[in-house]
């Protein structure tokens, strides 16, 4: 009680006291200041003006010039004109995330328990994608897969190939999905898979499970963090993505990012709608993500 | 009903008048809090929007201060296949001869895919007065006109440029978009037409109904620039493009096109990079620019690659130079401008790029360099050949068809 009291009461002790207790929350604020900058600046900043972007009107009569306005029409015509769009995108995302997930899932697993004195290299393979652009690689697979390259020509003389081309196909563009974003799938599910312990594996074993159930029951969960982060990583670009469309794709049946890039680029007057198209987008995908992580997520990681 | 204006005595844009209009004569105290809050996020709103419209009235021109002595560089923004270029060793000849010459460096680059989504990236930087580190841009006649109209190109000094002043062909001198060319010199113009494999495709293609062939399905690229493109379709539907067209005649054309792709025989629809499908194999046949097929076919060396305007005809356009407003080399890029308009080098670029060539003379120095090419009517085209083919330019579209034939266009042929 009397400690108490003398905490709360003594002038003396709070003054004593005080500055330095401030004066620590002062450098928790300042250490703070440069992510919260980066945050409002390149974050909130954009995302404000992308909003009011979305709502102007355009200036009849003058292409290319907007006014300041409230019109939601542009949702509207958002959601109306492209809705199947945004149906595609998530379609071709979610396949191309399921086959990275059916890839990346073995690769990972034997990065981790198999590879022995082959894991650096393993490692590296995957990584080595990322030294070269993009949008150099996909444009390479458009030259590989060309209708007179090679792998047309086997194909087609094996009979396995109707429509006699790959390319500007969606076949292509999920191929290009997958491939694109394949690393992004491998090194979450490798890094929780290299973190388990493989006593707890090997205790499945000791309990008469057979090496499915071990897998189902005791692999699996263990690597769902990877799984999850994995999953995450691949849908979320892979949803936004144009250029693998762009450079692959037939000229019909787009995703929705060559809309947006259609809209910026190709149409006078066309930002607003292409603000607002980002904006759906970016919701749907919020929300989406947001369910899935509340129904594969935290509980079952545990 | 009261009119209500804003800045300027310009009216207000209609949402801001529909709202002050429904708000009615009385104004209770929370409404009025209503319409501060209103009027403070219209504030937010429009402290974000882009600048207004240029508003007409006596030109106000801010030109930038010209360091074109200081420093000796010029940037120079082009499309593919628009300049001689030396295959071996990637440089450009006429214009290592002109740095040579002038000890100006030129920074060239092929950034221009095509012009809308070329100027949909510089054009707002230009309108906020930004940079664009481009000296030189090289736009079609009728994006020339729109960047004209919303001042975002310098005037040119001709009283610099001699050779352009003495050189530049008649019909050239005035264009209905720059009468007297202050603010824009013809880079090539060009013809749009049929592009073919002759042996690939194992026969002539005389019509555009050539292209939707059976064996042709999934083979046919197009430009997807709609003034040559729809432009081919209009006249082969037995349109005039140069005058005395609408909507109706703009909407059937692009309701043939969306069916070919629809069906099939369209595979593409692409910018300037149209080329990379033709020398994958990945198409046959399309709609090209003149000069691109010529190019393709030197540097495939398959003589095979074919151009032809079509029966029905076919279009001419030019593109043109222009310095843009934010440029701070303006003089250095006039002292280029002009060196290609010595006959000598414009017949050196034109054997290489095999466009319609501008420049008065330059067909005596052409045969020089190759007899041949000096008649070729794709680079020194005579008044019959123009007429004989039925070739026609775009007429010129007011801003509001320009937005809505754009958007038709971008909805139901680029996009979907």
């Amino acid at each position: 009680m009397s400690a108490l009291a003398h905490v709360t009461t003594d002038p003396a002790a709070s003054t004593a006291q005080g500055p330095r207790a401030t004066g620590r929350s002062r450098t928790a604020y300042l250490l703070l200041l440069p992510g919260v900058l980066w945050l409002g600046v390149f974050f909130l900043l954009p995302l404000v003006q992308l909003a009011a972007v979305s709502l102007q009107s355009r200036y009849p009569g003058f292409p290319g010039y907007y006014y300041p306005d409230l019109n939601f029409a542009n949702y509207a015509a958002a959601l109306t004109d492209y809705a199947p769009h945004f149906a595609r995108s998530f379609l071709y995302a979610g396949l191309a995330t399921l086959l990275a997930f059916l890839i990346s899932y073995p690769l990972a697993y034997a990065m981790a328990f198999k590879a022995g004195r082959w894991r650096n290299l393993m490692l590296i393979c995957v990584i080595a994608p990322f030294f070269t652009s993009f949008i150099l690689r996909t444009f390479a697979w458009s030259q590989i897969l060309a209708d007179e390259g090679w792998v047309v020509g086997v194909l087609s003389f094996l009979n396995l190939l109707p429509g006699g081309s790959i390319i500007n196909t969606p076949v292509a563009v999920v191929a290009g999905l997958t491939y694109n974003f394949l690393p992004f799938m491998v090194l979450p599910i490798y890094a929780s898979l290299e973190r388990a312990d493989p006593r707890v594996i090997e205790a499945g074993g000791d309990l008469y499970a057979n090496g499915f159930t071990t897998f189902r029951t005791v692999t699996l969960p263990m690597s769902m963090p990877g799984v999850l982060a994995g999953t995450l990583l691949t849908f979320i670009p892979a949803a936004g993505d144009f250029v693998n469309m762009e450079l692959l794709g037939p000229q019909r049946g787009k995703m929705v990012g060559n809309v947006i890039n259609d809209q910026f680029l190709a149409v006078p007057g066309g930002y607003p709608v292409a603000a607002a198209l980002s904006f759906t987008l970016m919701a749907a995908i919020l929300a989406m993500v947001f369910l899935y992580v509340r129904r594969f997520g935290t509980e079952e990681l545990v | 009903m009261t009119q209500f204006t804003g800045r300027a005595g310009r009216p207000l844009s209609p949402g801001a008048a529909a709202v002050l209009d429904g708000m009615g004569p009385r104004l209770s105290r929370r409404a009025l809090l209503g319409t501060g809050a209103a009027a403070a996020a219209a504030m937010a709103l429009a402290s974000c929007a882009p600048p207004e419209p240029p508003t007409g009235g006596a030109p106000e021109l801010k030109l930038p201060e010209d360091l074109s002595d200081q420093e000796k560089i010029v940037n120079w923004a082009n499309w593919t296949a628009y300049l001689d270029v030396n295959e071996k060793t990637g440089k450009y000849p006429t214009l290592e001869a002109f740095m040579k010459q002038t000890g100006i460096e030129v920074a060239y680059s092929e950034d221009i895919e095509d012009n809308d989504s070329y100027f949909a990236k510089v054009g707002p930087q230009l309108r906020a007065g930004q940079s664009i580190d481009r000296d030189i841009i090289t736009m079609t006649d009728w994006m020339s006109a729109r960047i004209i109209r919303e001042q975002l190109c310098q005037p040119l000094e001709l009283a610099q440029m001699p050779n352009v002043v003495s050189n530049l062909l008649q019909p050239l001198k005035d264009v209905p978009f720059d009468p007297g060319r202050n603010y824009s010199v013809t880079w090539q113009s060009g013809f749009a037409g049929i592009g073919y494999n002759k042996d690939k495709v194992g026969r002539e293609l005389k019509s555009l109904d050539d292209l939707w062939a059976e064996d042709l399905k999934g083979r046919v690229v197009v430009l997807s620039e709609y003034r040559d493109t729809a432009a081919l379709v209009m006249q082969s539907q037995g349109v005039d493009i140069t005058s005395g067209w609408g909507k109706a005649e703009f909407e059937k054309a692009v309701e043939l096109i969306e069916q070919k792709i629809e069906d099939g025989y369209i595979r593409k629809v692409k910018g300037n990079s149209y080329l990379e499908d033709l020398t994958s194999g990945n198409a046959l046949a399309g709609i090209t620019w003149s000069g691109d097929i010529f190019i393709l076919a030197y540097d495939t060396g398959d003589p095979a690659w074919t151009f032809a305007i079509p029966e029905s005809g076919g279009t001419l356009w030019s593109d043109n130079l222009m310095v843009p407003i934010t440029s701070t080399h303006r003089r250095n890029a006039q002292t280029l401008i002009d060196y290609y308009y010595d006959p000598a080098v414009a017949a050196e670029v034109a054997a290489y790029v095999n466009y319609v060539c501008p420049v008065e003379g330059a067909q005596a120095e052409m045969e020089k360099i190759d007899p041949e090419l000096a008649q070729s009517p794709w680079i020194f085209p005579t008044a019959e050949f123009i007429a004989d083919n039925n070739i026609q330019t775009f007429r010129a579209l007011e801003p509001e068809e320009d937005i809505e034939y754009a958007d038709l266009w971008s909805s139901r042929v680029m996009g979907n």
